[in-house]
């Protein structure tokens, strides 16, 4: 252990839960695993439900790619806070001297490192289930790149707003889809009109800009909302 | 200037009851005070109150003067607070939980291993805390204290799962801390042999 005199950075906090985070889910594999298997499943099963009909699944692709990466996000979103709710390391946190917001980023990195990251490295492999071009893929990834920390993010609110309810998934997921929908709708979209031969800037201009803007209050509002859950 | 916790006019309401009401305290440098009460009379919550994690009814608390409410950050890099849930990762080992800590609060130069020996969980290190026993997951939390160079413990239970032994170490601890010019806030139902300045509060 080492002697550290000075007091330590805002960065010292946030890394240093980040890297925790990590290391539990590296030994936790499976927590890691149930949202990409789900996504990998839905993505799957769908072309084989909807039939062999290429026209169909290269029009379908795009929407249900982004559909069923973003139910697997809201999947991982659940566990954010609860172990940390039950064995106390939450009240930790609360007494730190760390800036709450910082260590709430900190887990919040954490969780798209080990949730939305996989999400898009595993997405072209998905893709070639719906017969998508290759140019088309690396859009897929992009999108999904860009949107899915907006849903780390903005999931990392609503976790913190339902941590102490009892079941709170279902109202998890009502406090977030409606501000995810933009997401999911300019991710979606502009995956499909690449695919039909239009521009791409603009669709990732937007995800971008929501993904910062998401990024300038999620910090904040989730430690506001942590102090609130545990009291 | 020394350091001090100060409280003024606490009261704290649980839904419709009253835990406390009117309670001023005054701690300085080398005191303990011993909270003691039935078990459900608020011992917990005025801890948690005093760690900012409730909000109270009324009241201030003051560290050094300045109200802990607008200078959180400031009065929680002063405390360390062993609560009744320990707070470790159970997937996480010793080593891997204590070195968290570090990144969290100022660690004091005492030689780590020195104090796992001293708290019998040397031989620990490298075992996941899931697999310790619960009061050996005490005596964790306890190196955790310990290793943090803070003048203010708040022990909530801290005898609870310990054995005899366990149990003269911590009440050895905390002399040892009061010596230092150190403050302690403890909540227990046991007969505790400390030495030193002991207030009481009968909640």
């Amino acid at each position: 252990m080492t002697d550290e005199n000075e007091t330590l950075g805002i960065f010292s906090g946030m890394l240093g839960i980040a890297r925790r985070d990590l290391l539990l889910a590296w030994k936790r594999p499976g927590d890691i695993l149930n949202p990409l298997f789900f996504f990998a499943m839905v993505a799957t099963l769908f072309p084989l439900a909807v039939g062999p009909s290429p026209e169909q699944l290269e029009l379908s692709g795009p929407a249900v790619l982004w559909v069923a990466a973003l139910l697997a996000m809201l999947l991982s979103l659940n566990s954010l806070f609860l172990s940390d709710y039950e064995d106390g390391s939450l009240d930790q946190m609360l007494v730190s001297p760390m800036p709450l917001s910082a260590l709430a980023l900190g887990k919040t990195l954490a969780h798209w490192l080990t949730s939305g990251l996989p999400l898009v490295l595993v997405s072209p492999v998905v893709a070639i289930t719906f017969r998508m071009p290759f140019s088309v893929t690396g859009v897929l990834m992009l999108t999904l790149l860009l949107g899915t920390i907006s849903l780390s993010l903005l999931g990392a609110v609503g976790a913190a707003l339902t941590v102490g309810l009892y079941r709170g998934t279902a109202l998890l997921s009502l406090l977030i889809l409606p501000l995810a929908m933009p997401v999911l709708i300019f991710g979606a979209r502009t995956v499909s009109l690449v695919a039909s031969g239009d521009g791409v800037a603009g669709g990732l201009y937007f995800l971008g800009a929501y993904a910062v803007l998401v990024l300038s209050f999620s910090p904040f509002a989730t430690a506001a909302a942590l102090r609130i859950s545990n009291e | 200037m020394t350091a001090k916790l100060t409280a003024d006019e606490l009261t704290l309401f649980r839904g419709e009851r009253c835990l406390f009401q009117g309670l001023s305290f005054a701690l300085s440098p080398g005191e303990l005070l011993l909270l003691e009460g039935r078990n459900g009379s608020g011992k917990t919550s005025l801890m948690r109150a005093i760690a900012g994690l409730i909000e109270l009814e009324s009241g201030e608390i003051f560290w050094n003067g300045e109200p802990v409410r607008s200078n959180r950050q400031a009065f929680h890099g002063s405390l360390v607070w062993m609560a009744h849930r320990v707070g470790l990762k159970a997937d996480l080992t010793l080593v891997e939980n204590l070195k968290f800590e570090a990144h969290l609060r100022a660690q004091s130069n005492q030689d780590f291993d020195e104090v796992l020996q001293r708290l019998g969980i040397d031989r620990l290190k490298r075992l996941p805390i899931r697999s310790l026993s619960a009061g050996q997951q005490r005596r964790v939390a306890l190196a955790r204290m310990m290793m943090s160079r803070v003048p203010l413990w708040l022990m909530d239970e801290p005898f609870t799962n310990l054995d005899r032994e366990g149990r003269s170490l911590v009440m050895e601890l905390t002399t040892e801390h009061l010596d230092r010019d150190g403050m302690c806030i403890m909540a227990a139902h046991q007969d505790i042999e400390i030495g030193g300045n002991v207030q009481k509060i009968l909640l």
